[in-house]
Protein backbone atom coordinates (compact mmCIF):
# COMPACT_ATOMS: atom_id res chain seq x y z
CA UNK A 1 0.00 0.00 0.00
CA UNK A 2 2.47 2.84 0.97
CA UNK A 3 5.41 1.12 1.67
CA UNK A 4 8.28 1.17 -1.08
CA UNK A 5 8.22 -0.51 -3.77
CA UNK A 6 10.66 -3.26 -3.79
CA UNK A 7 11.96 -4.76 -7.31
CA UNK A 8 14.01 -7.47 -5.56
CA UNK A 9 11.35 -9.74 -5.29
CA UNK A 10 11.62 -13.43 -5.55
CA UNK A 11 8.55 -14.24 -7.49
CA UNK A 12 8.96 -11.93 -10.65
CA UNK A 13 11.52 -12.74 -13.11
CA UNK A 14 13.17 -11.67 -15.85
CA UNK A 15 11.63 -8.62 -17.87
CA UNK A 16 8.43 -7.92 -16.27
CA UNK A 17 9.67 -7.22 -12.91
CA UNK A 18 8.72 -3.55 -12.72
CA UNK A 19 6.01 -3.42 -14.33
CA UNK A 20 5.06 -6.67 -12.24
CA UNK A 21 6.08 -4.98 -8.90
CA UNK A 22 3.24 -2.08 -9.25
CA UNK A 23 0.48 -4.49 -10.20
CA UNK A 24 -0.42 -5.60 -7.06
CA UNK A 25 -0.60 -2.21 -5.69
CA UNK A 26 -2.64 -0.98 -8.30
CA UNK A 27 -5.44 -3.95 -8.43
CA UNK A 28 -4.89 -4.03 -4.25
CA UNK A 29 -5.67 -0.09 -3.89
CA UNK A 30 -9.35 1.05 -4.57
CA UNK A 31 -10.41 -1.33 -1.81
CA UNK A 32 -7.50 -1.10 0.68
CA UNK A 33 -8.02 2.77 0.77
CA UNK A 34 -11.84 1.89 1.18
CA UNK A 35 -11.17 -0.30 3.64
CA UNK A 36 -8.37 2.36 5.38
CA UNK A 37 -10.90 5.52 5.29
CA UNK A 38 -14.39 3.48 6.20
CA UNK A 39 -12.93 0.35 8.67
CA UNK A 40 -9.70 1.40 10.14
CA UNK A 41 -9.61 5.69 10.58
CA UNK A 42 -13.65 5.39 11.99
CA UNK A 43 -11.58 2.96 14.69
CA UNK A 44 -8.92 5.41 14.88
CA UNK A 45 -11.52 8.47 15.51
CA UNK A 46 -13.59 6.83 17.87
CA UNK A 47 -10.73 6.15 20.53
CA UNK A 48 -10.11 9.45 20.29
CA UNK A 49 -13.54 10.50 21.05
CA UNK A 50 -13.35 8.06 23.52
CA UNK A 51 -10.91 10.85 25.05
CA UNK A 52 -13.15 13.80 24.99
CA UNK A 53 -14.48 15.22 27.85
CA UNK A 54 -17.31 17.76 28.10
CA UNK A 55 -20.87 17.58 27.77
CA UNK A 56 -23.54 17.05 24.74
CA UNK A 57 -24.71 20.93 25.42
CA UNK A 58 -20.95 22.68 26.02
CA UNK A 59 -19.84 20.43 23.33
CA UNK A 60 -17.09 17.76 23.71
CA UNK A 61 -13.33 18.33 23.46
CA UNK A 62 -10.20 16.11 23.21
CA UNK A 63 -8.64 16.12 26.99
CA UNK A 64 -7.27 12.90 26.93
CA UNK A 65 -10.18 12.10 29.53
CA UNK A 66 -9.63 8.61 30.47
CA UNK A 67 -12.42 8.44 33.05
CA UNK A 68 -14.61 7.67 30.19
CA UNK A 69 -13.25 4.43 30.64
CA UNK A 70 -13.35 3.61 34.45
CA UNK A 71 -17.38 4.92 34.51
CA UNK A 72 -17.95 2.85 31.43
CA UNK A 73 -16.56 0.28 33.22
CA UNK A 74 -17.63 0.95 36.72
CA UNK A 75 -21.36 1.84 34.92
CA UNK A 76 -21.70 -0.86 32.86
CA UNK A 77 -19.63 -3.69 33.84
CA UNK A 78 -21.83 -5.72 34.72
CA UNK A 79 -23.78 -5.56 31.53
CA UNK A 80 -20.09 -6.34 30.05
CA UNK A 81 -20.42 -9.72 32.42
CA UNK A 82 -23.80 -10.70 31.36
CA UNK A 83 -22.95 -9.65 27.48
CA UNK A 84 -20.21 -12.35 28.16
CA UNK A 85 -22.27 -14.89 29.69
CA UNK A 86 -25.45 -14.59 26.94
CA UNK A 87 -22.60 -14.72 23.97
CA UNK A 88 -20.86 -18.05 25.89
CA UNK A 89 -24.06 -19.53 26.74
CA UNK A 90 -25.73 -19.49 22.68
CA UNK A 91 -21.95 -20.71 21.84
CA UNK A 92 -21.80 -23.68 23.47
CA UNK A 93 -25.51 -24.43 22.76
CA UNK A 94 -24.97 -24.02 19.06
CA UNK A 95 -21.61 -26.21 19.13
CA UNK A 96 -23.74 -28.99 21.93
CA UNK A 97 -26.61 -28.90 19.37
CA UNK A 98 -24.86 -28.79 15.75
CA UNK A 99 -21.91 -31.17 16.16
CA UNK A 100 -23.82 -34.25 16.44
CA UNK A 101 -25.81 -33.01 13.15
CA UNK A 102 -22.89 -32.25 11.40
CA UNK A 103 -21.65 -35.26 12.32
CA UNK A 104 -24.37 -37.33 10.82
CA UNK A 105 -24.30 -34.81 7.40
CA UNK A 106 -20.56 -35.80 6.85
CA UNK A 107 -20.52 -39.07 7.70
CA UNK A 108 -24.04 -40.50 6.70
CA UNK A 109 -25.24 -38.03 4.47
CA UNK A 110 -24.22 -39.80 1.41
CA UNK A 111 -25.40 -38.43 -1.84
CA UNK A 112 -27.64 -36.03 0.25
CA UNK A 113 -25.05 -33.64 1.86
CA UNK A 114 -26.10 -30.86 -0.07
CA UNK A 115 -29.39 -31.17 0.24
CA UNK A 116 -28.83 -31.12 4.23
CA UNK A 117 -26.63 -28.26 3.87
CA UNK A 118 -29.24 -26.48 1.57
CA UNK A 119 -32.05 -26.85 4.43
CA UNK A 120 -28.99 -25.80 6.91
CA UNK A 121 -28.74 -22.33 4.56
CA UNK A 122 -32.46 -22.00 4.21
CA UNK A 123 -33.22 -19.70 7.41
CA UNK A 124 -30.83 -17.15 5.66
CA UNK A 125 -33.06 -16.60 2.97
CA UNK A 126 -35.32 -14.88 5.94
CA UNK A 127 -34.56 -11.79 7.95
CA UNK A 128 -32.42 -11.78 10.65
CA UNK A 129 -35.22 -9.43 12.09
CA UNK A 130 -38.28 -11.04 11.08
CA UNK A 131 -36.83 -14.11 11.82
CA UNK A 132 -36.43 -12.43 15.87
CA UNK A 133 -39.69 -11.95 15.54
CA UNK A 134 -41.23 -15.14 14.54
CA UNK A 135 -39.66 -16.43 17.48
CA UNK A 136 -41.22 -13.04 19.62
CA UNK A 137 -44.52 -14.25 18.38
CA UNK A 138 -43.72 -18.02 18.90
CA UNK A 139 -43.04 -17.73 22.55
CA UNK A 140 -45.44 -14.76 23.68
CA UNK A 141 -47.34 -14.96 26.88
CA UNK A 142 -50.77 -16.23 24.96
CA UNK A 143 -49.03 -17.81 21.78
CA UNK A 144 -48.97 -20.58 20.31
CA UNK A 145 -46.50 -22.45 22.86
CA UNK A 146 -47.69 -21.75 25.63
CA UNK A 147 -51.24 -20.49 24.91
CA UNK A 148 -52.36 -24.34 25.07
CA UNK A 149 -50.26 -25.45 28.19
CA UNK A 150 -51.89 -22.34 30.44
CA UNK A 151 -55.25 -23.76 29.09
CA UNK A 152 -54.52 -27.32 29.84
CA UNK A 153 -52.94 -25.92 33.75
CA UNK A 154 -49.55 -27.41 32.83
CA UNK A 155 -48.41 -23.94 33.35
CA UNK A 156 -49.41 -21.17 35.87
CA UNK A 157 -51.16 -18.58 33.85
CA UNK A 158 -48.37 -15.42 34.57
CA UNK A 159 -45.81 -17.88 33.29
CA UNK A 160 -43.77 -15.93 30.53
CA UNK A 161 -40.75 -16.63 28.81
CA UNK A 162 -40.49 -13.36 26.50
CA UNK A 163 -38.04 -10.85 29.00
CA UNK A 164 -35.61 -13.74 30.23
CA UNK A 165 -32.42 -14.45 29.93
CA UNK A 166 -33.26 -18.06 28.89
CA UNK A 167 -35.69 -16.03 25.34
CA UNK A 168 -32.29 -13.87 24.77
CA UNK A 169 -29.99 -16.86 25.00
CA UNK A 170 -32.60 -18.72 22.84
CA UNK A 171 -32.99 -16.26 20.11
CA UNK A 172 -28.78 -16.41 19.81
CA UNK A 173 -28.53 -19.85 19.71
CA UNK A 174 -31.22 -19.80 16.53
CA UNK A 175 -29.87 -17.15 14.91
CA UNK A 176 -26.27 -18.25 14.73
CA UNK A 177 -26.70 -21.90 14.69
CA UNK A 178 -26.52 -22.33 11.06
CA UNK A 179 -22.75 -20.16 11.29
CA UNK A 180 -21.74 -23.16 14.09
CA UNK A 181 -22.60 -26.04 12.09
CA UNK A 182 -21.16 -25.51 8.52
CA UNK A 183 -17.85 -25.05 9.70
CA UNK A 184 -17.47 -28.11 11.78
CA UNK A 185 -19.66 -29.77 9.08
CA UNK A 186 -17.25 -28.39 6.33
CA UNK A 187 -13.87 -29.74 9.26
CA UNK A 188 -15.68 -32.91 9.39
CA UNK A 189 -15.93 -33.55 6.28
CA UNK A 190 -12.74 -32.98 5.32
CA UNK A 191 -11.80 -36.56 7.53
CA UNK A 192 -10.70 -39.60 5.47
CA UNK A 193 -12.73 -42.30 6.52
CA UNK A 194 -9.60 -44.38 6.11
CA UNK A 195 -8.73 -42.52 9.33
CA UNK A 196 -11.73 -44.31 11.22
CA UNK A 197 -10.57 -47.89 9.80
CA UNK A 198 -6.85 -46.97 11.05
CA UNK A 199 -8.54 -46.47 14.27
CA UNK A 200 -10.68 -49.44 14.51
CA UNK A 201 -7.88 -51.58 12.91
CA UNK A 202 -5.73 -50.64 15.89
CA UNK A 203 -8.56 -51.41 18.09
CA UNK A 204 -10.01 -48.25 19.28
CA UNK A 205 -14.18 -48.30 20.31
CA UNK A 206 -16.38 -45.98 18.84
CA UNK A 207 -15.94 -43.57 21.38
CA UNK A 208 -11.99 -43.89 21.19
CA UNK A 209 -12.21 -42.97 17.78
CA UNK A 210 -14.65 -40.13 18.16
CA UNK A 211 -12.90 -38.42 21.35
CA UNK A 212 -9.13 -39.11 19.71
CA UNK A 213 -9.65 -38.93 15.92
CA UNK A 214 -12.59 -37.40 15.17
CA UNK A 215 -12.96 -34.36 17.46
CA UNK A 216 -9.28 -33.21 17.12
CA UNK A 217 -9.37 -33.02 13.68
CA UNK A 218 -12.30 -31.20 13.57
CA UNK A 219 -10.88 -28.51 15.82
CA UNK A 220 -10.51 -25.67 12.72
CA UNK A 221 -14.10 -26.16 12.33
CA UNK A 222 -15.14 -25.60 15.96
CA UNK A 223 -12.78 -22.32 15.97
CA UNK A 224 -14.12 -21.09 13.06
CA UNK A 225 -17.62 -21.46 14.81
CA UNK A 226 -16.60 -19.68 17.67
CA UNK A 227 -15.35 -16.74 15.76
CA UNK A 228 -18.08 -16.56 13.84
CA UNK A 229 -21.03 -17.41 16.85
CA UNK A 230 -19.27 -15.86 19.62
CA UNK A 231 -18.48 -12.11 18.94
CA UNK A 232 -21.56 -11.54 16.74
CA UNK A 233 -23.55 -13.20 19.33
CA UNK A 234 -22.12 -11.35 22.34
CA UNK A 235 -22.22 -8.03 20.67
CA UNK A 236 -25.87 -8.32 18.91
CA UNK A 237 -28.80 -6.20 20.55
CA UNK A 238 -31.47 -6.76 18.35
CA UNK A 239 -32.47 -10.30 20.33
CA UNK A 240 -32.39 -8.95 23.64
CA UNK A 241 -34.48 -6.16 22.49
CA UNK A 242 -37.14 -8.12 20.67
CA UNK A 243 -36.86 -11.24 22.64
CA UNK A 244 -35.67 -9.70 26.14
CA UNK A 245 -36.68 -7.16 28.79
CA UNK A 246 -34.97 -4.56 31.59
CA UNK A 247 -32.82 -7.27 33.40
CA UNK A 248 -31.26 -9.06 30.06
CA UNK A 249 -30.31 -6.07 28.60
CA UNK A 250 -26.98 -6.72 26.39
CA UNK A 251 -23.95 -3.96 26.15
CA UNK A 252 -24.63 -4.19 22.58
CA UNK A 253 -28.20 -2.11 23.61
CA UNK A 254 -25.88 0.24 26.02
CA UNK A 255 -24.26 1.37 22.72
CA UNK A 256 -26.98 2.00 21.00
CA UNK A 257 -28.70 4.07 23.72
CA UNK A 258 -25.66 6.11 24.38
CA UNK A 259 -25.06 6.81 20.94
CA UNK A 260 -27.93 7.41 19.49
CA UNK A 261 -30.35 8.30 22.02
CA UNK A 262 -28.33 9.81 24.65
CA UNK A 263 -25.85 11.54 22.02
CA UNK A 264 -23.14 10.55 24.73
CA UNK A 265 -20.97 9.76 22.09
CA UNK A 266 -16.94 9.50 24.35
CA UNK A 267 -19.04 7.18 26.56
CA UNK A 268 -20.51 5.27 23.69
CA UNK A 269 -17.23 5.36 21.88
CA UNK A 270 -15.48 4.23 25.05
CA UNK A 271 -17.75 1.37 25.38
CA UNK A 272 -17.68 0.05 21.82
CA UNK A 273 -13.66 0.14 22.04
CA UNK A 274 -14.05 -1.81 25.47
CA UNK A 275 -16.15 -4.68 23.54
CA UNK A 276 -13.69 -4.75 20.44
CA UNK A 277 -10.33 -5.24 22.43
CA UNK A 278 -12.22 -7.69 24.68
CA UNK A 279 -13.68 -9.72 22.13
CA UNK A 280 -10.13 -9.64 20.58
CA UNK A 281 -8.39 -10.74 23.80
CA UNK A 282 -10.81 -13.89 23.89
CA UNK A 283 -10.72 -14.91 20.32
CA UNK A 284 -7.15 -15.08 20.22
CA UNK A 285 -6.73 -16.40 24.01
CA UNK A 286 -9.39 -19.30 22.60
CA UNK A 287 -7.13 -19.61 19.66
CA UNK A 288 -4.14 -20.33 21.46
CA UNK A 289 -5.68 -22.71 23.59
CA UNK A 290 -6.86 -24.45 20.91
CA UNK A 291 -3.71 -24.01 19.03
CA UNK A 292 -4.85 -22.46 15.78
CA UNK A 293 -2.15 -20.28 14.98
CA UNK A 294 -2.62 -19.37 12.02
CA UNK A 295 -6.22 -17.44 12.59
CA UNK A 296 -6.28 -15.84 9.59
CA UNK A 297 -6.85 -19.21 8.25
CA UNK A 298 -10.26 -19.35 9.71
CA UNK A 299 -11.21 -16.42 6.73
CA UNK A 300 -10.94 -19.21 4.33
CA UNK A 301 -13.80 -20.92 5.58
CA UNK B 1 -4.36 -65.06 18.59
CA UNK B 2 -7.05 -65.74 16.89
CA UNK B 3 -8.66 -61.84 17.11
CA UNK B 4 -5.80 -60.34 15.47
CA UNK B 5 -6.16 -63.49 12.62
CA UNK B 6 -9.80 -62.51 12.30
CA UNK B 7 -8.75 -59.12 12.10
CA UNK B 8 -5.72 -59.06 9.87
CA UNK B 9 -7.86 -61.29 6.90
CA UNK B 10 -10.56 -59.44 5.10
CA UNK B 11 -8.91 -56.35 3.22
CA UNK B 12 -11.31 -54.41 4.38
CA UNK B 13 -12.95 -52.51 1.58
CA UNK B 14 -16.48 -53.09 2.39
CA UNK B 15 -15.37 -51.40 5.87
CA UNK B 16 -14.53 -47.93 3.77
CA UNK B 17 -17.91 -47.47 3.16
CA UNK B 18 -19.29 -48.64 6.67
CA UNK B 19 -16.69 -48.44 9.02
CA UNK B 20 -18.38 -49.19 12.03
CA UNK B 21 -20.01 -52.39 12.98
CA UNK B 22 -23.73 -52.92 12.61
CA UNK B 23 -25.49 -52.04 15.49
CA UNK B 24 -28.98 -52.66 16.76
CA UNK B 25 -31.63 -51.27 14.35
CA UNK B 26 -32.64 -48.38 16.74
CA UNK B 27 -29.57 -46.47 17.36
CA UNK B 28 -29.38 -46.03 14.20
CA UNK B 29 -32.09 -44.05 13.48
CA UNK B 30 -30.67 -41.56 16.62
CA UNK B 31 -28.78 -39.31 14.61
CA UNK B 32 -30.87 -39.00 11.49
CA UNK B 33 -33.91 -38.53 13.79
CA UNK B 34 -32.37 -35.67 15.48
CA UNK B 35 -30.72 -33.88 12.56
CA UNK B 36 -34.37 -34.00 11.29
CA UNK B 37 -35.51 -31.96 14.34
CA UNK B 38 -33.11 -29.67 14.59
CA UNK B 39 -33.93 -28.79 10.71
CA UNK B 40 -37.74 -28.51 11.73
CA UNK B 41 -36.18 -26.48 14.52
CA UNK B 42 -34.53 -24.02 11.97
CA UNK B 43 -37.50 -23.78 9.71
CA UNK B 44 -40.38 -23.12 12.28
CA UNK B 45 -39.75 -19.18 12.22
CA UNK B 46 -40.30 -19.13 8.52
CA UNK B 47 -43.33 -21.35 8.13
CA UNK B 48 -44.90 -19.02 10.96
CA UNK B 49 -43.63 -16.11 8.54
CA UNK B 50 -45.19 -17.69 5.36
CA UNK B 51 -48.45 -18.69 7.26
CA UNK B 52 -49.21 -15.27 8.41
CA UNK B 53 -49.36 -13.91 5.45
CA UNK B 54 -51.96 -15.44 4.38
CA UNK B 55 -54.16 -14.42 7.91
CA UNK B 56 -57.22 -12.72 7.15
CA UNK B 57 -55.72 -10.49 10.08
CA UNK B 58 -58.25 -6.90 10.98
CA UNK B 59 -56.39 -5.60 13.79
CA UNK B 60 -52.95 -4.05 14.01
CA UNK B 61 -51.27 -7.17 15.35
CA UNK B 62 -51.22 -10.12 13.56
CA UNK B 63 -51.15 -12.84 15.88
CA UNK B 64 -54.16 -14.65 16.13
CA UNK B 65 -55.20 -16.78 13.01
CA UNK B 66 -58.46 -15.66 11.84
CA UNK B 67 -59.19 -17.00 8.16
CA UNK B 68 -57.33 -17.50 4.70
CA UNK B 69 -56.65 -14.58 2.30
CA UNK B 70 -55.07 -14.01 -0.18
CA UNK B 71 -55.44 -9.55 0.13
CA UNK B 72 -52.13 -9.19 1.84
CA UNK B 73 -50.80 -10.02 -1.51
CA UNK B 74 -52.75 -7.64 -3.53
CA UNK B 75 -52.22 -5.12 -1.30
CA UNK B 76 -48.36 -5.68 -1.25
CA UNK B 77 -47.39 -1.72 -1.71
CA UNK B 78 -50.16 -0.51 0.03
CA UNK B 79 -47.99 0.83 2.92
CA UNK B 80 -45.67 3.53 1.08
CA UNK B 81 -42.90 3.99 3.74
CA UNK B 82 -42.20 0.24 3.59
CA UNK B 83 -42.10 -0.34 -0.19
CA UNK B 84 -39.88 2.69 0.05
CA UNK B 85 -37.84 0.90 2.52
CA UNK B 86 -37.64 -2.36 0.49
CA UNK B 87 -36.50 0.19 -2.98
CA UNK B 88 -34.19 1.29 -0.97
CA UNK B 89 -32.59 -2.17 0.15
CA UNK B 90 -32.95 -3.06 -2.93
CA UNK B 91 -31.17 -0.03 -4.58
CA UNK B 92 -28.06 -0.16 -1.99
CA UNK B 93 -27.97 -4.02 -2.48
CA UNK B 94 -27.33 -4.12 -5.77
CA UNK B 95 -24.84 -0.85 -5.73
CA UNK B 96 -22.75 -1.97 -2.63
CA UNK B 97 -22.52 -5.60 -4.32
CA UNK B 98 -21.21 -4.05 -8.11
CA UNK B 99 -18.40 -1.98 -6.06
CA UNK B 100 -17.60 -4.82 -3.25
CA UNK B 101 -17.22 -7.30 -5.95
CA UNK B 102 -14.72 -5.16 -8.40
CA UNK B 103 -12.74 -4.10 -5.70
CA UNK B 104 -12.97 -7.14 -3.98
CA UNK B 105 -12.49 -9.57 -6.71
CA UNK B 106 -8.90 -7.15 -7.55
CA UNK B 107 -7.91 -7.70 -3.97
CA UNK B 108 -7.76 -11.88 -4.52
CA UNK B 109 -5.93 -11.08 -7.25
CA UNK B 110 -3.56 -9.58 -6.02
CA UNK B 111 -3.52 -11.18 -3.06
CA UNK B 112 -3.21 -14.46 -4.87
CA UNK B 113 -0.76 -13.89 -7.26
CA UNK B 114 1.53 -11.64 -5.91
CA UNK B 115 4.12 -11.02 -3.27
CA UNK B 116 4.90 -7.46 -1.93
CA UNK B 117 5.29 -5.63 1.29
CA UNK B 118 1.91 -4.61 2.71
CA UNK B 119 0.35 -8.26 1.76
CA UNK B 120 0.23 -9.26 5.27
CA UNK B 121 -1.14 -5.88 6.53
CA UNK B 122 -3.95 -6.29 3.92
CA UNK B 123 -4.66 -9.74 4.96
CA UNK B 124 -5.23 -8.51 8.90
CA UNK B 125 -7.11 -5.80 7.63
CA UNK B 126 -9.65 -8.12 5.94
CA UNK B 127 -9.15 -10.68 8.81
CA UNK B 128 -10.23 -8.31 11.65
CA UNK B 129 -13.16 -6.75 8.92
CA UNK B 130 -14.84 -9.97 9.07
CA UNK B 131 -14.23 -10.93 12.57
CA UNK B 132 -14.66 -6.93 14.22
CA UNK B 133 -18.31 -6.89 15.56
CA UNK B 134 -21.03 -5.20 13.44
CA UNK B 135 -21.58 -2.75 16.22
CA UNK B 136 -18.25 -1.28 16.41
CA UNK B 137 -18.20 -1.13 12.53
CA UNK B 138 -21.33 0.71 12.79
CA UNK B 139 -20.50 2.91 16.12
CA UNK B 140 -17.05 3.77 14.86
CA UNK B 141 -18.57 4.70 11.17
CA UNK B 142 -20.99 6.62 13.12
CA UNK B 143 -18.13 8.31 15.10
CA UNK B 144 -16.64 9.22 11.72
CA UNK B 145 -19.43 10.68 10.28
CA UNK B 146 -20.21 13.07 12.87
CA UNK B 147 -16.83 14.21 13.08
CA UNK B 148 -16.63 14.90 9.38
CA UNK B 149 -20.29 16.16 9.68
CA UNK B 150 -21.58 13.73 6.95
CA UNK B 151 -25.19 13.81 7.13
CA UNK B 152 -26.08 10.00 7.60
CA UNK B 153 -28.77 8.50 4.76
CA UNK B 154 -28.36 6.64 1.17
CA UNK B 155 -24.71 7.37 0.95
CA UNK B 156 -23.18 6.27 4.17
CA UNK B 157 -25.25 3.20 3.74
CA UNK B 158 -24.01 2.64 0.86
CA UNK B 159 -20.25 3.65 1.93
CA UNK B 160 -20.83 1.23 5.39
CA UNK B 161 -21.81 -1.47 2.89
CA UNK B 162 -18.77 -1.74 0.58
CA UNK B 163 -16.86 -1.83 3.85
CA UNK B 164 -18.34 -4.32 5.45
CA UNK B 165 -19.32 -7.04 2.29
CA UNK B 166 -15.79 -6.43 0.53
CA UNK B 167 -13.61 -9.03 2.50
CA UNK B 168 -16.63 -11.58 1.91
CA UNK B 169 -16.09 -11.48 -1.95
CA UNK B 170 -11.76 -11.37 -1.53
CA UNK B 171 -12.44 -14.72 0.44
CA UNK B 172 -14.64 -16.68 -2.01
CA UNK B 173 -12.54 -15.07 -4.99
CA UNK B 174 -9.81 -16.14 -3.47
CA UNK B 175 -10.93 -19.71 -2.69
CA UNK B 176 -11.59 -20.12 -6.35
CA UNK B 177 -8.81 -18.75 -7.38
CA UNK B 178 -6.43 -21.35 -5.18
CA UNK B 179 -7.68 -24.28 -7.80
CA UNK B 180 -6.70 -22.32 -10.37
CA UNK B 181 -4.38 -23.78 -13.53
CA UNK B 182 -1.98 -20.98 -14.52
CA UNK B 183 -0.40 -22.57 -17.30
CA UNK B 184 -3.70 -21.78 -18.84
CA UNK B 185 -2.85 -18.02 -18.89
CA UNK B 186 0.97 -19.42 -19.61
CA UNK B 187 -0.53 -21.24 -22.59
CA UNK B 188 -2.80 -17.70 -23.70
CA UNK B 189 0.31 -15.45 -23.42
CA UNK B 190 2.61 -17.86 -25.11
CA UNK B 191 0.38 -17.67 -27.73
CA UNK B 192 1.12 -14.00 -28.10
CA UNK B 193 -2.10 -12.64 -25.82
CA UNK B 194 -1.61 -9.40 -23.94
CA UNK B 195 -2.50 -9.71 -20.63
CA UNK B 196 -5.60 -7.61 -20.63
CA UNK B 197 -7.11 -10.23 -23.28
CA UNK B 198 -5.66 -12.96 -21.07
CA UNK B 199 -7.72 -11.79 -18.26
CA UNK B 200 -11.19 -11.21 -19.91
CA UNK B 201 -10.51 -14.69 -22.30
CA UNK B 202 -8.71 -17.25 -19.73
CA UNK B 203 -8.92 -15.77 -16.25
CA UNK B 204 -12.20 -13.98 -15.90
CA UNK B 205 -14.26 -17.10 -17.48
CA UNK B 206 -12.37 -19.77 -15.54
CA UNK B 207 -12.67 -17.81 -12.22
CA UNK B 208 -16.63 -16.15 -12.73
CA UNK B 209 -18.12 -19.27 -10.77
CA UNK B 210 -16.10 -17.80 -7.48
CA UNK B 211 -17.24 -13.97 -8.43
CA UNK B 212 -20.79 -15.45 -9.09
CA UNK B 213 -20.76 -17.12 -5.45
CA UNK B 214 -18.76 -13.59 -3.90
CA UNK B 215 -21.35 -11.44 -5.30
CA UNK B 216 -24.40 -13.34 -3.95
CA UNK B 217 -23.24 -13.73 -0.85
CA UNK B 218 -22.31 -9.85 -0.97
CA UNK B 219 -25.38 -9.19 -1.80
CA UNK B 220 -27.42 -11.21 0.50
CA UNK B 221 -25.16 -9.70 3.06
CA UNK B 222 -26.24 -5.75 2.09
CA UNK B 223 -30.14 -6.81 1.77
CA UNK B 224 -30.41 -8.44 5.25
CA UNK B 225 -28.12 -6.10 7.31
CA UNK B 226 -29.61 -4.32 10.47
CA UNK B 227 -26.62 -3.55 13.11
CA UNK B 228 -24.03 -1.54 10.96
CA UNK B 229 -27.19 0.20 8.90
CA UNK B 230 -29.01 1.06 12.04
CA UNK B 231 -26.25 3.41 13.14
CA UNK B 232 -25.28 4.90 9.42
CA UNK B 233 -28.55 5.17 8.41
CA UNK B 234 -30.04 8.79 9.96
CA UNK B 235 -33.78 8.83 9.19
CA UNK B 236 -33.98 6.91 5.88
CA UNK B 237 -35.15 2.98 6.03
CA UNK B 238 -34.16 -0.54 5.11
CA UNK B 239 -36.33 -3.31 4.79
CA UNK B 240 -34.66 -4.14 8.11
CA UNK B 241 -34.66 -1.24 10.26
CA UNK B 242 -38.55 -0.55 8.82
CA UNK B 243 -39.53 -4.26 10.13
CA UNK B 244 -37.46 -3.78 13.53
CA UNK B 245 -39.25 -0.02 14.23
CA UNK B 246 -42.25 -1.58 13.39
CA UNK B 247 -42.72 -4.32 15.96
CA UNK B 248 -43.69 -2.04 19.07
CA UNK B 249 -46.95 -0.58 16.63
CA UNK B 250 -47.62 -4.39 15.54
CA UNK B 251 -45.74 -5.94 12.45
CA UNK B 252 -48.49 -5.42 8.96
CA UNK B 253 -49.29 -8.37 7.50
CA UNK B 254 -47.45 -7.19 3.86
CA UNK B 255 -43.85 -7.64 6.00
CA UNK B 256 -44.98 -11.64 6.05
CA UNK B 257 -45.39 -11.35 2.49
CA UNK B 258 -41.97 -9.51 1.82
CA UNK B 259 -40.19 -12.37 3.70
CA UNK B 260 -42.30 -14.82 2.30
CA UNK B 261 -41.26 -13.03 -1.99
CA UNK B 262 -37.64 -12.38 -0.75
CA UNK B 263 -37.64 -16.40 0.38
CA UNK B 264 -38.85 -17.81 -2.17
CA UNK B 265 -36.59 -15.49 -4.45
CA UNK B 266 -33.53 -16.66 -2.83
CA UNK B 267 -34.11 -19.94 -2.91
CA UNK B 268 -35.40 -20.03 -6.52
CA UNK B 269 -31.71 -18.20 -7.74
CA UNK B 270 -29.74 -20.60 -5.18
CA UNK B 271 -31.71 -23.64 -6.84
CA UNK B 272 -30.81 -22.38 -10.39
CA UNK B 273 -27.30 -21.35 -9.48
CA UNK B 274 -26.59 -25.35 -8.69
CA UNK B 275 -28.51 -26.65 -11.56
CA UNK B 276 -26.49 -24.21 -13.50
CA UNK B 277 -23.28 -25.69 -12.36
CA UNK B 278 -24.39 -29.07 -12.66
CA UNK B 279 -25.08 -28.48 -16.26
CA UNK B 280 -21.48 -26.89 -16.74
CA UNK B 281 -20.00 -29.46 -14.46
CA UNK B 282 -21.30 -32.14 -17.04
CA UNK B 283 -20.52 -30.66 -20.45
CA UNK B 284 -16.80 -29.84 -19.13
Amino acid sequence: MEQPLRTDLPVIAGSRRRRRSIAPYLLSLPGAAWLLIFFLVPMAVTAFISLEGGDLFTGFTFSWNFSNYSQALSSYGPIFIRSLEYGLAATAATLVISYPMAYWIAFRGGRYKSVFLFLLLLPFFVSFVIRTISWQFILSDQGMVLGPLKELHLLPQDYHVLATSFAVIAGLTYNFLPFMALPIYVALERIDPRLLSAAHDLYANNVQTFLRVVVPLSIPGIFAGFLLTFVPATSDFVNASILGGVSSTMIGNVIQTEFLTNNDYPMASALSIILMVVLLIGVLLYARVLGTSDVTGVAEL
Amino acid sequence: MSAVASREIPLRESALLQPRPKRRSWTRLILPTYTAIVIVYLMVPIFVMIIFGFNNTHGRFNLVWQGFTLSWYQNLFAIPDLTTSLINSLVIGVSATAVSTVLGTMIALALDRYAFPGKSALNLTLFLNIAAPEIVMGATLLALFIQLQIPQGLLTIFLAHVMFIMAYVTVTVRARLAGFDRSLEEAAQDLGAPPLITFRKVTLPLIFPGIMAGALLAFALSIDDFVTTYFVAGSVNTFPLWVYGATREGVPPQVNVMGTLIFAGGVLLALLNVAYQRRAAKLQ
